[in-house]
């Protein structure tokens, strides 16, 4: 339809506004008739040609990995002897199901991502509303945000770890001038849990942010002037006005920061030094992610390193089930 | 406190870990164990980030971080631009559901491929290798999806006709009328997919290890559990890590700035 007509036209109009045209007498027009028939539109191999880098590298790095997790979730195999493989079925999983590491794992992957994922996306919330305003040097603050989102997991946790050190971080000074008790920043339970997410979310909030501010840009002004014409307050124009015009950047920004709470892991590994995959003395703070990398890596047992990934994605996918549930009951 | 006031906070507490690294790097270990902690530069700096660079083999890792980074960026940027105008402009059967595959995979979280990736990498004895590293990270459903949507609007369908009726083949569509609608989009997914290659973790920590061609990443994986148990140390190859993306970030701050605000997500 509008194909054809586009071809009608251009070939009226000698090539408009090609920029690669090269200056001088037009070539002349190839006659219709020469161009070979096309078969339903579609345009023979060429599109695949272009689609062969990405489909083969997706296909060998991307799809098939996906494939062979399941596989490998069923299998006995060893890192000492990746060549070998031996078929177990379900039993891989069956002893997650009896492994107390694997159910505080996952706790400690949840409560992590509630106290990490929550606070980064209101604070984010915050400070987009605050980049928002006309203020002077915002673009100056825009590229601040992103910094710590341009250091790595690593070099971020090895500062933090330093900060909220025992006996000589700084975080406890602070406590201590205040004339508070010092926290153990490793060995408490809920404290170095805190303490992990704390990176989390000063890596991200910046991110989030800018991603808010894009969706603000979106909201039309009139919404706003037609509430405070109601009457309506500036807290109200923010629930009624601004959240709901912002929902697809709320919703991508929820679903992101979940999927990469499930996920976390170099906070963890690098928190403590010493303490490497085990994710402190206690597994105060072992994470899934570490978990998987502890049993696939340390303990050298690759299947059930591939069944922890597969309790994962399931995890997953009842996470974000759950919160369609939810946002379909309070609708 | 006014708006302006809390900007500068946010500000703050955004640069001064970074800066702080900085302080730690430029004092000694037993200056940093000291209560208060230091606040102020000392004049350890060139001291450790030498240790840093040679002793730890930070240099060696900065340099294969690059190579990595920049091959990355390059391949990602090559591969999604032909497939997004691919997805964008043309038709070819089965485009619906392998769209929707690529956008699927996207969800999927990458430590459930990273068993069988590694089986991989071991049977064609990458592992140490730096392509281990580089030509997964290729693979970017983000990347397609970001030319794609960037291409059906800057390349208007009656230019590409025109191109057809003036003869042109499909290289020299890419080459004369694609290329410059794209590379806008190309300088952001290119800038972007370098800083995700850059601060890589979890895939690069399990396939190099830190005497085979680590990245910095991973080098300081072994500085942070103390095979160097110097503090300051650890401290001036965190800042070594960080500071080129600090760099390319005040150099090309607006157009990074730009390319998250359009919902990037990658790594």
């Amino acid at each position: 339809m509008t194909e054809t007509r586009a071809t009608a036209e251009a070939a009226r109009r000698p090539a408009p506004e090609d920029p690669a045209r090269p200056a001088g007498p037009l070539p002349p027009l190839r006659p219709r008739r020469a161009r070979p028939p096309r078969r339903g539109r579609r345009q023979g191999a060429g599109p695949f040609l272009l689609l062969a880098p990405f489909l083969l590298l997706f296909t060998a790095f991307g799809v098939f990995p996906l494939v062979a997790a399941a596989w490998t979730s069923f299998h006995r195999v060893e890192l000492t002897a990746p060549g070998r493989a031996e078929w177990v079925g379900l039993r891989n999983y069956t002893r997650l199901l009896d492994d107390g590491f694997f159910w505080k794992a996952l706790l400690n992957t949840l409560t992590i991502g509630v106290l990490a994922t929550v606070p980064q996306l209101l604070l984010a919330l915050g400070v987009a509303h605050l980049l928002h305003a006309r203020l002077r040097g915002r673009q100056f603050f825009r590229v601040v945000a992103l910094a710590p989102y341009a250091t790595s997991v690593a070099a971020a946790t090895l500062v933090f770890a330093l900060f909220f050190g025992r006996d000589h971080g700084m975080a406890n000074w602070a406590l201590g001038v205040v004339g508070l008790d010092p926290v153990d920043w490793q060995n408490g339970p809920w404290a170095s849990r805190f303490a992990v997410a704390s990176i989390v979310v000063w890596r991200w909030t910046g991110y989030n942010a800018l991603i808010y501010l894009a969706a603000l840009g979106t909201v039309p002004r009139e919404l706003y002037e037609a509430a405070a014409l109601d009457g309506a307050s500036r807290w109200r124009q923010f629930l009624h006005v601004t959240l709901p015009g912002i929902r697809p950047a709320l919703g991508f920004t929820a679903l992101v920061s979940t999927i990469g709470a499930v996920q976390l892991f170099g906070e963890p590994l690098l928190y403590a030094s010493g303490a490497g995959a085990s994710g402190g003395a206690n597994h105060q703070f072992q994470t899934l992610g570490l978990y998987l990398y502890e049993q696939g890596w340390v303990n050298l047992h690759l299947g059930r390193a591939a069944a922890i990934a597969w309790a994962m994605l399931l995890i997953l996918v009842a996470a974000l089930g759950l919160a369609r549930l939810i946002r379909k009951a309070a609708a | 406190m006014g708006a302006y006031g809390l900007l500068v906070l946010f500000g703050a507490v955004s640069l001064l870990p970074l800066l702080w690294t900085a302080v730690a790097a430029s004092r000694t270990t037993t200056r940093l164990a000291a209560t208060p902690p230091p606040f102020r530069f000392g004049r350890n700096l060139p001291r450790n980030l030498e240790i840093a660079w040679t002793e730890a083999g930070l240099g060696e890792a900065l340099a294969n971080t690059a190579l990595v980074a920049g091959a990355v960026a390059l391949g990602t940027v090559v591969c999604s631009t032909l497939a997004g105008f691919a997805f964008a402009k043309l038709r070819f059967r089965f485009k619906g559901p392998l769209l929707l595959l690529v956008a699927g995979t996207m969800l999927i979280p990458p430590q459930l491929g990273v068993v069988p990736l590694y089986l991989l990498v071991a049977r064609l004895r990458w592992t140490d290798e730096l392509q281990a590293v580089i030509l997964p990270s290729l693979v970017s459903a983000f990347g397609v999806f970001f030319m794609r949507q960037h291409l059906r609007r800057a390349l208007p369908s009656e230019l590409l006709e025109a191109a057809r009726v003036d003869g042109a083949g499909l290289g020299r569509t890419l080459w004369h009328v694609v290329l410059p609608a794209a590379r806008p989009a190309m300088a952001v997914l290119a800038m972007l997919s370098f800083v995700a290659a850059w601060n890589d973790f979890f895939w690069p920590v399990l396939a190099l290890t830190q005497t085979g061609n680590p990245t910095v990443q991973v080098a300081l994986t072994g500085l942070g559990r103390g095979h160097v148990p110097d503090q300051s140390v650890v401290m001036a190859g965190a800042l070594l890590g960080t500071l080129p993306l600090l760099v390319v970030l005040a150099l090309f701050g607006r157009h990074i700035v730009g390319g998250v605000m359009r919902g990037a997500v990658k790594g």
